[in-house]
């Protein structure tokens, strides 16, 4: 009965490094475009509409000047991101169609809202 | 008040289905209480550690740590489920079958156990996480409503501890006999689900950026932002704008569990054929 836990454990272990260990080979995630600079201050975001080329990927550095975490949330551009309070967190946008994705941000979501608008 | 339960309501309602549909694959197995306790005080314990780390883990792998730790977690609950589904496959109707197998029972149970522990534990540390820095941010702030957010943050936690509780009771509800094959299936697409998003978040995190296109839009239908739409994100894996490759993550892991499953159970059977043939000749 003892070998079978042992080798699950080991087996545990080594799955749960995988991902991490296969990333790099993956592909890059290195960008050559400039990031889109947000600001979320007392739960509200500047600016609150970004443009972006459609069709291709761009990168969102967003800051949260807020003492308190923000998460960075939308469903249409498929991101769901926690900024804790004073620092700052890379948002990566895929490739979009034109058009309109809404963000929010989901603990202040009365106040903290903001479209991407691809062209 | 009520915005603050809905926030917490939002984020404990898949760790709650989970622990629902866990609790219901565990009927009848002696020590499930202890373990699936185990991963809940552990999920608590890791949400709370994840909270307090949030920004050093966002600071690894080039600023996609969270993304590459959540892809992690989601990854080994997606093994675990598997694993549980295919030994069950082969151990659990002859189980259920063979009264004689009762103290074999126990120990079986035990086995897989670990492994749901393991689920309970990372889908509460996940959503935990969120939560305990949501309701962290309330209780920083100085106001007259912070007293109120909190009484709905915890109201939230009940809210989803009933979905909890509603899921176990409306799945024992199912004959006992077919229990089995109702929580292996509902296993299977939560499996599907989670590999789904796995793979989702490896893509925010600039990793595997392949078939990104949308296949499908349903969000007119039903959105996912919506606490049905949630529900059926856990479950089942319901996403309103699927791309390409977590389609083909949720095809491949349901195919992987289910040709698992039946080789798991084909190869019992043949074993349990050979020995009543053995027997027979005797």
């Amino acid at each position: 009965m003892t070998p079978p836990v042992s080798v699950h454990k080991s087996a545990l272990s080594g799955l749960l490094a995988l991902p991490l260990l296969l990333a790099p080979l993956l592909g890059g995630s290195a960008r050559a475009e400039t990031p889109i600079l947000l600001k979320i201050k007392d739960h509200r975001f500047t600016p609150a509409e970004i443009h972006v080329k459609a069709n291709q990927p761009s990168l969102i550095v967003m800051t949260n000047a807020d003492a308190t975490a923000e998460e960075f949330d939308s469903t249409s551009l498929k991101v769901e991101k926690v900024v804790p309070g004073n620092a700052s967190g890379n948002i990566r946008i895929r490739p979009l169609a034109p058009g309109r994705y809404p963000f929010m941000g989901e603990y202040h979501s009365d106040t903290a809202q903001g479209v991407v608008i691809a062209e | 008040m009520l915005a603050s339960l809905l926030i917490v309501f939002r984020e404990v309602i898949e760790a709650g289905l989970i622990l629902g549909i866990v609790l219901a694959a565990t009927k009848g197995v002696v020590g499930r209480a202890l373990w699936v306790g185990i991963g809940v005080v552990g999920g608590i314990v890791g949400a709370c550690i994840v909270a307090a780390f949030a920004g050093e883990i966002e600071q690894l792998f080039q600023g996609s740590g969270q993304e590459l730790f959540n892809a992690t977690i989601l990854t080994l609950a997606v093994v675990m489920l598997t694993w549980h589904n295919v030994w069950m496959a082969g151990h659990g109707r002859a189980m259920a079958r063979e009264l004689k197998g009762v103290g074999e029972a126990v120990l079986s149970g035990e086995r897989t156990l670990t492994a749901l522990a393991v689920v309970v534990g990372v889908a509460v540390l996940r959503e935990g996480s969120e939560v305990v820095l949501f309701l962290y941010g309330i209780a920083a702030q100085p106001g007259t409503t912070t007293a109120a957010m909190l009484t709905g943050g915890v109201l939230g936690l009940g809210a989803g501890a009933a979905v909890s509780a509603l899921m176990y009771y409306g799945l024992l509800a199912i004959p006992a006999h077919k229990l089995f094959k109702v929580t292996s299936g509902l296993i299977t697409l939560l499996a599907a689900g989670m590999a789904a998003q796995a793979v989702l978040f490896l893509q925010q995190a600039g990793y595997f950026e392949v078939m990104t296109r949308t296949v499908w839009d349903t969000s007119w239908l039903l959105s996912q932002d919506s606490i049905v739409g949630r529900m059926l994100h856990t479950l089942v894996g319901y996403s309103d704008a699927p791309n390409g490759a977590q389609l083909a993550a949720y095809g491949a892991t349901a195919l992987v569990i289910f040709a698992l499953m039946r080789w798991e159970h084909g190869r019992h059977h043949r074993h349990h054929g050979r020995r009543r043939a053995a027997v027979a000749a005797e």
